[in-house]
């Protein structure tokens, strides 16, 4: 490896090692309950990217993923008796479904933008009445996961366990993002986003490529889903389909850098920890909201490439690569 | 070898393209040249699929590809440009190049040898990190050649590529589509400068209002009166025979 | 099982309603029309506009419908101004970016009415409140009664200026073409925002016809937002007619769902018709191709 490369590799190893013994260093559970929040934000913004960032189509309607993750491996555990470590896969499963078949509908007829945003709120509303409706999914009562604290049932007794299978599923997603952005996939997904009939004139079949970045992105959402599930013990219809997640994820990705890497980690951090000192400050939850979408605002006024293109990181994404 | 057979196309009540038949010989350059609104980019856009045709086919390398989709006809080895250049244009000029190398190889690295090969090849190297929509207009037309040479078609459909380009620029292009053609590849293109057709191609079509009037050696179809009347009008041919000044 | 006696009020019901949801559905599809962007902030500024009758009832004793002038005057500026220093200038004009900032808009305007007046619900009580009409198979709140002509007289109040006056020509103008109407002389940034300003003008008009017979929270604006689109998607994107018909048409599917399916189910009409919509006939009832 040449001298450039290999610093940035050992930059990263050492902020991985670092990561890995942050449990052992932060006691307070205050601070690795933000840590582990900021994770799984970001986990679920990158997931967005997949599809908003690298696909170049914004949904608003992601939480739809999420929830169906989140009540898959749920009722699988509560209903059936199944380990919720085997519900992740799970919930992948059934996410991937769901974009799978939202993103044949949607594309099939050629649905973009405007139309495909307002077309997966849509869905995620519909989703959301049915289980508010139906006894299978609790209806407006949710699902109650009942206390059985130990590693082997994703229940752990305390937080570094969250922790570091937050981290894993941050980690999983980095490489993910680095692999669109290295592989065949990625490009071809790229073309497409940038430019549907040219992508199409030079072979690539821009149908398959959106539907399986869809199916990509709802799978990694539902994991999300099925961690939230296991941490908080609780979901009902407005926790696991209510449009204010839908926000909150594409804030991430959006203020952070849509379509890089590091762009969802930077939101996540960014908003949590906005969120936190304006809860601290101020003492009024809505407050922090009303701060998230002026943010939105600011950055699509004045920052289109969100808060990575800040960074020497952001800069550096127009140079070629080794 | 292009095989099209009575292919027609209307849009609303307009008929755009009129029972035109032409055969584009195996690695031979053929023009296709004719008035604005003769329907030649609707021809085109037929043979890559970007539209359907409503009556007749059109057949590659003998195979039937009517109708297909555009990325289907791409695997048939039919690649075409657009008239305006479409760049990928978030990504530089090398990234777009390897969309085309893509169609060929899947590893990167492969893909991003081949893409230094062609953009050599079409004088794009030194630009090849450069963000695609900053390039000028000639370097536009030659990453839109580079992109379909990059998936190595047998058939190369050039719909005005010298379009914008001032007399120097046209010669280079046309320099590089000769060297294009001499390694086999097949092209058939849309013009308007003659300056292009004449040097390129021994064969021309003529369209005029959906339908072929006239085909044959490009040398004949400069001098065919009822190709000169399609470009200026009625009763232009025998003016211009006759010596006297044009309307 | 559908026996008159019920499904006919119900549709009654849903008709009254759904000229209201039209006027509502007529500013969006009106700023669609000619700016070529989704308001999402439509649902949130509807909002607004009925904390502002119900404290202008509370605080200032004027009556909602004495409120109608003084609403749309404020409402119209409020949109003009908002469009023209806010929207505007951040989304530089493309698309993209619009989606976005009128969705920030629509957070922001809902969480800073959650932290001003608080989640909870409130209505209003006036003096006929209670009073009915009796047309013998159905008995007709006259609150009701006055939203439904009210909304439609303010559709073809509307209808009135984009057909007959020149600000309507110049509308017009500019939502078919926009470079020609810059060339011909129309301030096309000042059009923008004036037909921003209409649209949500029609929400202060359609707040004074709602708040009587409705409530208003902070998530009030939720609930409109889907109904909105499914009707401007229903109509057509930029039809008036549409916005009318679909209104209607979207009033009866969610008085008659709620009435075959309880109000919790009730809802999904809605979202499904929009999907449907979306994927079969994108460009509504009566819109143009696109």
């Amino acid at each position: 490896m040449r001298g450039p490369a290999r610093g940035r590799w050992l930059v990263g190893a050492l902020c991985i090692a670092a990561a890995l013994a942050v449990p052992f260093v932060v006691r307070s559970d205050y601070l690795l309950n933000f840590l582990i929040l900021v994770l799984l934000a970001a986990y679920l913004g990158q997931a967005w990217n997949v599809l908003g960032g690298y696909g170049g189509q914004s949904s608003f309607g992601h939480v739809v993923f999420f929830g169906t993750g989140a009540y898959a491996s749920s009722i699988l555990q509560t209903r059936f008796g199944v380990n919720p470590w085997l519900g992740l896969p799970a919930a992948a499963a059934a996410g991937a479904l769901v974009g799978a078949a939202i993103g044949f509908l949607s594309f099939r007829f050629g649905l973009r933008g405007s139309y495909f945003a307002l077309i997966t709120l849509a869905f995620a509303e519909a989703f959301r009445i049915v289980a508010n409706s139906v006894p299978f999914t609790g209806a407006g009562l949710g699902i109650l996961i009942p206390l059985n604290q130990s590693a082997a049932n994703f229940q752990f007794r305390d937080k570094p366990g969250f922790y570091y299978v937050a981290l894993a599923l941050v980690l999983g997603s980095l490489a993910i993002a680095w692999w669109l952005e290295r592989a065949r996939f990625g490009a071809r997904l790229a073309a497409v986003r940038e430019n549907e009939d040219a992508a199409a004139a030079l072979g690539v079949d821009a149908f398959r490529c959106k539907l399986a970045a869809i199916a990509l992105s709802g799978g990694m959402t539902a994991v999300g889903g099925t961690f939230y599930a296991q941490y908080f013990l609780y979901i009902d219809p407005s926790i696991a389909y209510g449009v204010g997640r839908s926000v909150e994820i594409l804030l991430v990705a959006i203020v952070g850098g849509v379509g890089t890497v590091f762009g969802p980690l930077l939101g996540a951090l960014a908003l949590q920890a906005i969120g936190e000192l304006t809860r601290a400050w101020l003492d009024a939850p809505p407050l922090s909201l009303v701060v998230y979408g002026a943010l939105l605002m600011l950055i699509v006024g004045f920052l289109p490439n969100g808060l990575i293109g800040l960074t020497a990181l952001g800069r550096r994404r127009r140079r070629a690569d080794a | 070898m292009l095989e099209i057979a009575h292919l027609s196309k209307s849009f609303g009540g307009l008929a755009a393209v009129r029972d035109v038949s032409l055969t584009v010989p195996e690695g031979r350059i053929v023009a296709l040249i004719g008035p604005n609104g003769a329907g030649k980019t609707t021809l085109f856009a037929m043979v890559a699929g970007f539209e359907k045709p409503d009556e007749g086919s059109v057949r590659a390398f003998g195979a039937d590809i009517t109708g297909l989709a555009p990325h289907r006809i791409c695997a048939h080895g039919v690649v075409r440009t657009f008239q305006i250049t479409q760049p990928f244009a978030g990504l530089t000029v090398r990234e777009n190049i390897m969309v085309g190398a893509y169609h060929r190889v899947a590893a990167r690295a492969a893909a991003a040898r081949i893409a230094d090969e062609v953009a050599q090849r079409l004088g794009l190297a030194e630009r090849l990190d450069q963000p695609a929509d900053r390039l000028t207009v000639a370097a536009r037309k030659r990453l839109e050649l580079a992109r379909a040479l990059a998936t190595g078609p047998r058939l190369l459909l050039l719909d005005e590529v010298m379009a914008g380009l001032n007399p120097t620029e046209v010669a280079e292009i046309v320099a590089v589509v000769r060297t294009i053609a001499a390694e086999g590849v097949g092209i058939f293109l849309i013009e308007h400068v003659m300056q292009a057709v004449v040097s390129l191609s021994d064969l021309t079509y003529v369209l005029s209002d959906g339908a072929l009037i006239a085909e044959g050696p490009t040398a004949a179809i400069a001098a065919d009166p009822r190709v000169i009347e399609a470009y200026l009008g009625h009763g232009a041919a025998a003016r211009l025979a006759r010596g006297a000044a044009l309307p | 099982m559908l026996e008159l006696s019920i499904a006919l009020p119900a549709v009654i019901n849903g008709v009254m309603a759904g000229a209201v949801y039209a006027l509502v559905a007529l500013g969006l599809t009106l700023i669609y029309g000619v700016l070529h962007i989704i308001n999402f902030a439509h649902g949130n500024l509807l909002m607004i506009a009925l904390y502002a009758v119900f404290f202008l009832l509370t605080l200032g004793g004027v009556d909602p419908y004495a409120a109608l002038p003084v609403m749309i005057v404020g409402a119209f500026a409020a949109g003009y101004l908002l469009y023209r220093y806010v929207i505007g200038t951040l989304s530089h004009g493309k698309d993209q970016n619009v989606l976005l900032v009128t969705l920030g808009l629509a957070i922001v305007l809902e969480n800073l009415a959650l932290w001003l007046w608080t989640g909870d619900t409130r209505t209003i009580q006036v003096p006929y409140g209670y009073t009915m009409i009796d047309l013998d198979i159905v008995f007709l709140p006259v609150t009701k009664v006055i939203a439904f002509v009210g909304s439609l007289a303010i559709c073809a109040a509307l209808w009135a200026l984009i057909a007959l006056t020149d600000l309507g020509k110049a509308i017009r103008a500019v939502a078919k073409e926009r470079q020609g109407a810059r060339l011909v002389g129309i301030n096309v940034e000042h059009i923008f925002a004036v037909s921003y300003g209409i649209g949500i003008a029609c929400l202060g008009a359609a707040a004074c016809f709602l708040l009587p017979t409705y409530y208003v929270s902070p998530t009030t604006g939720d609930a409109f937002v889907i109904v909105a689109f499914t009707i401007v998607v229903l109509g057509g994107m930029g039809s008036f007619i549409g916005a009318l018909v679909g209104g209607l048409i979207i009033g009866v599917t969610e008085s008659l769902g709620g009435l075959f399916l309880g109000e919790s189910l009730g809802h999904i009409g809605i979202s499904l018709i929009f999907i449907l919509i979306l994927l079969f006939r994108p460009t509504g009832l009566f819109g143009a191709a696109r």
